[in-house]
C-alpha cells in the first residue's frame, strides 16, 4: 500500500500541521512516511501545502507526481491541484470556503463545512482536524487511535488539554465520510 | 522501529552534529536551512554548547576557522549565496590543514536566484570554490536518515583526514520530514589534536595555524601534503549505492534528491518492460569512477543518463569515468524545478529504442 | 661582577624581526610579549596574526598563534575563544585589515562583547603593499594610491576607530596610545596591560589602538617619522581612554 496526500490552502490554516498529524499517525501505526512542505514566500503568508505520502514499503521520492488524496482548504487549492488527483482518488474541500465543486468525474468528492464547524466549536484551528477525521474514515491511510496518539506526540503539552475536544471534533469530521 | 521519530532533514542535521560531539556552530540564516541554526539556538546550551549567530558568512566561516584552530569538531551551515560567501575560509581552512564541517541546503541560482531545490552548487563544492589547489570531502545523502548519519560521519572524515568535509543538500532534503531511527551510541572518532593552538600550557613549543608560505619550496611542500592525502582519501571514503543496474539497459546516475525520484522510475520503466539501473554518489568527492564504469562497462548498457537540478555538472565527471565506452546523455531541471517522473522517463524511452 | 640588567623577553621567540629600519612594530610587539610574560599568561595565550606587515608575526611571539584571512582575526578569535573560554586570546592587526576589509569582524566582535584584546596598529599607511592609502591616512597625506593627497572630495575621510568602537556597550575597555616617544611607550604599555587584565577579568571586548610609523612608505627618515605621529597623527587621533576610563585592574 502507497497512499499520497496533498494539502493545500492558505498560511495560517494549519496545512501544514495536518500534514505533520498525517505523518505522525501513520509512523506510530509502523509504516513508512515523508512529509514534504511547500516552503518560501509561503512561509510569509499566502499559500502553503505539504505533501505527505504513507506506505508499507521505503518510499521512493518524496515529490507527488500525483496524489491519492487532495485536502483543499480554500478555492484556489482546488482550482491548481484537481488535476493531480488520480482517477479513482479522493478530494475533501473545507465547503465553508470552497464554493466550487471539482469538475471531474473520476473522482470522490466529499464537502465537508469545517471551518463553520470549527467556529461553533469555537476554534479556527479544528477546521483541519475535521478534515482528517473525514480522511481516517474515508481512507486507510491512519487509525483513529494513532491519530488521538501523533496529537500526545506532536503538541506541547500545554496544548494537550484541547485534545479531547479535537477528538470529538475528528469524530464529526468522520460521519462526512460515509457513503 | 518504535523509536524513529519524524524529523525535518535540517533538524536531524542538527542533531547528528551534537551527537557527533560538534559543540560549536557558527552560522548566518540563510533560507532554506535555517532550521538547522534554530535548532541550535534551543539545543547548544542544553549540551553546554556555543551557537554564535555571526554578521555575515564570511564571519561565521572564519569562527569555524578559530575553533577548529583550538581543536574543536565545529560545524557551520548554509545556502548557495551564502556558500560562495564562504569560500575564502574553505580555501584558508584547506592551507592550514583543519578539520571543519559545513552544510550547503542548495538553492537555485545564480546569484540570489531562488530558495527551490536545486543541485547548481555540485561544480563549486567538489571542483574547488576558493582559491588554490584543494578538495574538499563532498557527501550528498538522499534521505533524513542519511542526513543524520552523514553528518555524524562528516565530523570523523574531518578529523580523521584534518579537512572540510561537506553535506551538500538542496532545499527538498532539508525541508521535508521523515522518520529517523538514531543509534543508541554514535560512532564517533576521537583523535589526538596535538597540533591545535590551545595555547602551549607549559608542556610544549608554541604551535602555529597557518596557510601561508613565502617560500616557494616550502609552499610545494605544504601541496604535496595535501595532494598525498587526497590521494589517500580516494582510495578510503569513495562511497556509492547501486540499484537494479545488473544486467541493465539504460543506467542512470543521480544524487541527493534526484535519486528519489530515479528509483520511481525505475519501478515505472520496469513496468514497460525497460530495465534500467541507478548509480548513486555519495561522495561527490571523491567521485565513485569505479562503481560508474563499472556499471556502463556491462554488455547490455546501451546508454547513461545523467539526471540533475542544473544544467549538466556531474555529467561530466559520468563521463570522464566512462571514458567513451558507452554514450552518455543528461537531462536536468533549473530553477527550483524538479524532473517529473514522467519527463524521465519519456528521455529512457527514446535511449532505450534507439 | 657583571650583573644582566636586559634581555629578550621570553615572550618573544628570539626570531629576529623583519620590520624596516625605523618601523615600531618592533616596540609593539615588545610590549605585548613582555605583558604576557609579566601577567603569567603566555602559555595560555593564543595570538592571532593579520594580513599585512606583520602576516608572520605568528614566527615572533612564543605562545600559540593563528593566521588569518585579511580582516577575519575578530572572527577566529571569537571562534578561539568560545572553545577556550580559559584562555587569553589577542588579535594583532594594522588599519587595512581591521579598518578596511575587516570593518564589519572588528564592530560585530566588540558589540558582542567577545572577552579578547585587540592590538590595533595604525600607521596610516597600508605597508606591505607598498604605500596605498589606508582608511586612517590622514586629510592631505600623499599615498600611491593618493599621490595628490587624500581629498575629502574624493577620498572622503580617515576613520576615527577608537572613537567609533567606544559608541558599543560591549566594548569595555579601549585606549589609544603612541609608541613615538619613551613616555608614550610606557603608557603603551599599561595600556596592552590593562587589556589583558580586562580579559582575565572577563568584562568584555577590549581594544589599544597604537599609533605606529612606517618611515618607508611615509618617505621620512625614522626620527621625523616619529615626530610626523606628533605633529599630524596625534591631531587626527588623540591619545586617550575612549571607554573603560573607571576600570581598576590593579597590579
Amino acid at each position: 500500500m502507497e497512499f499520497s496526500i496533498l494539502l493545500a490552502g492558505f498560511g495560517g490554516q494549519g496545512v501544514l500541521s495536518a500534514g505533520k498529524f498525517i505523518a505522525t499517525a501513520a509512523l506510530l501505526e509502523g509504516k513508512e512516511v515523508s512529509w514534504l512542505p511547500s516552503y518560501g514566500p509561503e512561509m510569509r503568508g499566502g499559500t502553503a501545502n505539504c505533501s505527505v505520502i504513507v506506505s508499507d514499503n521505503p518510499i521512493g521520492s518524496p515529490i507527488l507526481n500525483a496524489a491519492d488524496v487532495l485536502i483543499a482548504l480554500n478555492g484556489p487549492s482546488l482550482d491548481k491541484f484537481t488535476r493531480l488527483v488520480k482517477p479513482g482518488g479522493l478530494i475533501l474541500a473545507d465547503s465553508s470556503l470552497v464554493h466550487a465543486v471539482p469538475a471531474r468525474q473520476d473522482i470522490r468528492f466529499i464537502p465537508v463545512p469545517a471551518s463553520s464547524m470549527a467556529s461553533e466549536a469555537g476554534n479556527m484551528t479544528f477546521a483541519a482536524v475535521i478534515l482528517l477525521g473525514c480522511l481516517a474514515a474515508a481512507t486507510e491511510c491512519f487509525g483513529r487511535d494513532s491519530f488521538e496518539k501523533a496529537l500526545y506526540d506532536a503538541l506541547p503539552a500545554r496544548h494537550h488539554h484541547l485534545i479531547p475536544k479535537e477528538m470529538a471534533i475528528f469524530d464529526q469530521g468522520a460521519t462526512f465520510a460515509a457513503p | 522501529m518504535s523509536n524513529r521519530v519524524l524529523m525535518k532533514g535540517n533538524e536531524a542535521i542538527a542533531e547528528a552534529a551534537i551527537r557527533a560531539g560538534c559543540r560549536h556552530y557558527f552560522g548566518y540564516p540563510i533560507t532554506p536551512q535555517t532550521e538547522i541554526m534554530h535548532y541550535m539556538a534551543l539545543r547548544m546550551p542544553e549540551v553546554d554548547g556555543v551557537m554564535v549567530q555571526a554578521e555575515s558568512e564570511v564571519a561565521a566561516i572564519n569562527m569555524v576557522y578559530g575553533a577548529a584552530a583550538a581543536g574543536a569538531r565545529v560545524m557551520t551551515t548554509s545556502s548557495s549565496p551564502g556558500i560562495s560567501l564562504k569560500q575564502e575560509g574553505f580555501s584558508y581552512i584547506a592551507g592550514a590543514e583543519l578539520p571543519a564541517v559545513v552544510v550547503n541546503i542548495v538553492r537555485a541560482g545564480p546569484g540570489l536566484g531562488g530558495i527551490l531545490p536545486a543541485q547548481g552548487d555540485y561544480f563549486q563544492a567538489t571542483k574547488g570554490g576558493g582559491h588554490g589547489d584543494y578538495r574538499n570531502v563532498v557527501l550528498a545523502p538522499a534521505s533524513v536518515q542519511e542526513l543524520y548519519e552523514l553528518t555524524v560521519e562528516a565530523f570523523n572524515i574531518a578529523d580523521r583526514y584534518r579537512v572540510l568535509t561537506m553535506i551538500l543538500g538542496d532545499g527538498t532534503l532539508g525541508q521535508m520530514m521523515e522518520p529517523v531511527l538514531f543509534r543508541d551510541e554514535e560512532p564517533v572518532e576521537t583523535c589526538e589534536k596535538s597540533w591545535a593552538t590551545t595555547g602551549t600550557r607549559g608542556r610544549r613549543e608554541h604551535n602555529t595555524i597557518q596557510s601561508i608560505y613565502i617560500e616557494a619550496d616550502a609552499l610545494e611542500r605544504l601541496n604535496n601534503t595535501l595532494q598525498a592525502k587526497y590521494r589517500l582519501i580516494a582510495q578510503r571514503e569513495v562511497r556509492a549505492e547501486t540499484v537494479n543496474c545488473e544486467g541493465a539497459e539504460i543506467i542512470l546516475t543521480a544524487f541527493g534528491t534526484c535519486s528519489r525520484i530515479c528509483k520511481n522510475v525505475i519501478r515505472q520503466a520496469a513496468q514497460i518492460g525497460i530495465k534500467v539501473g541507478l548509480v548513486r554518489p555519495i561522495t561527490l568527492w571523491p567521485f565513485p569512477d569505479r562503481a560508474v564504469a563499472a556499471a556502463a562497462a556491462q554488455p547490455s548498457v546501451k546508454a547513461l543518463l545523467d539526471i540533475e537540478l542544473n544544467a549538466g555538472q556531474m555529467v561530466e565527471d559520468v563521463r570522464l569515468a566512462v571514458n567513451g565506452i558507452r554514450p552518455v546523455h543528461f537531462y536536468g531541471r533549473t530553477g527550483g524545478n524538479l524532473p517529473t517522473q514522467q519527463e524521465i522517463l519519456d528521455q529512457i524511452q527514446v535511449l532505450a529504442r534507439s | 661582577m657583571e650583573e644582566k640588567v636586559f634581555s629578550r623577553t621570553r615572550g618573544l621567540t628570539g626570531k629576529p624581526f623583519h620590520y624596516c629600519p625605523g618601523c615600531t612594530h618592533g616596540i609593539i610587539h615588545r610590549l605585548i610579549a613582555e605583558t604576557l610574560s609579566e601577567l603569567d599568561i603566555l602559555d595560555t595565550a593564543i595570538g592571532v596574526s593579520p594580513v599585512g606587515c606583520t602576516y608572520n608575526n605568528y614566527e615572533y611571539f612564543a605562545c600559540d598563534m593563528i593566521q588569518a584571512a585579511h580582516g577575519r582575526a575578530p572572527a577566529v578569535a571569537t571562534g578561539v575563544k568560545r572553545v577556550l573560554p580559559g584562555s587569553m586570546v589577542f588579535t594583532y592587526q594594522g588599519d587595512g585589515d581591521l579598518a578596511a576589509i575587516g570593518t564589519a569582524e572588528i564592530v560585530h566582535a566588540a558589540a558582542r562583547g567577545e572577552k579578547i584584546c585587540t592590538f590595533f596598529v595604525n600607521n596610516a599607511v597600508y605597508g606591505m603593499t607598498s604605500g596605498q592609502m589606508a582608511p586612517t591616512t590622514l586629510l592631505g597625506q600623499k599615498t600611491t594610491t593618493s599621490p595628490f593627497g587624500r581629498s575629502a572630495a574624493v577620498q572622503g575621510y580617515p576613520i576615527n576607530v577608537s572613537e567609533m568602537l567606544a559608541t558599543l556597550q560591549g566594548a569595555v575597555f579601549i585606549e589609544r596610545v603612541a609608541v613615538n616617544s619613551v613616555r608614550n611607550i610606557n603608557r603603551a604599555k599599561q595600556a596592552i596591560r590593562k587589556a589583558f587584565k580586562v580579559q582575565q577579568a572577563g568584562l568584555g571586548f577590549a581594544m589599544v589602538e597604537i599609533l605606529s610609523t612606517c618611515p618607508t612608505n611615509w618617505g621620512k627618515d625614522p626620527v621625523s617619522a616619529l615626530k610626523w605621529v606628533d605633529e599630524a597623527m596625534i591631531r587626527q587621533y588623540p591619545l586617550g581612554v575612549f571607554r573603560g576610563q573607571e576600570i581598576e585592574v590593579g597590579d
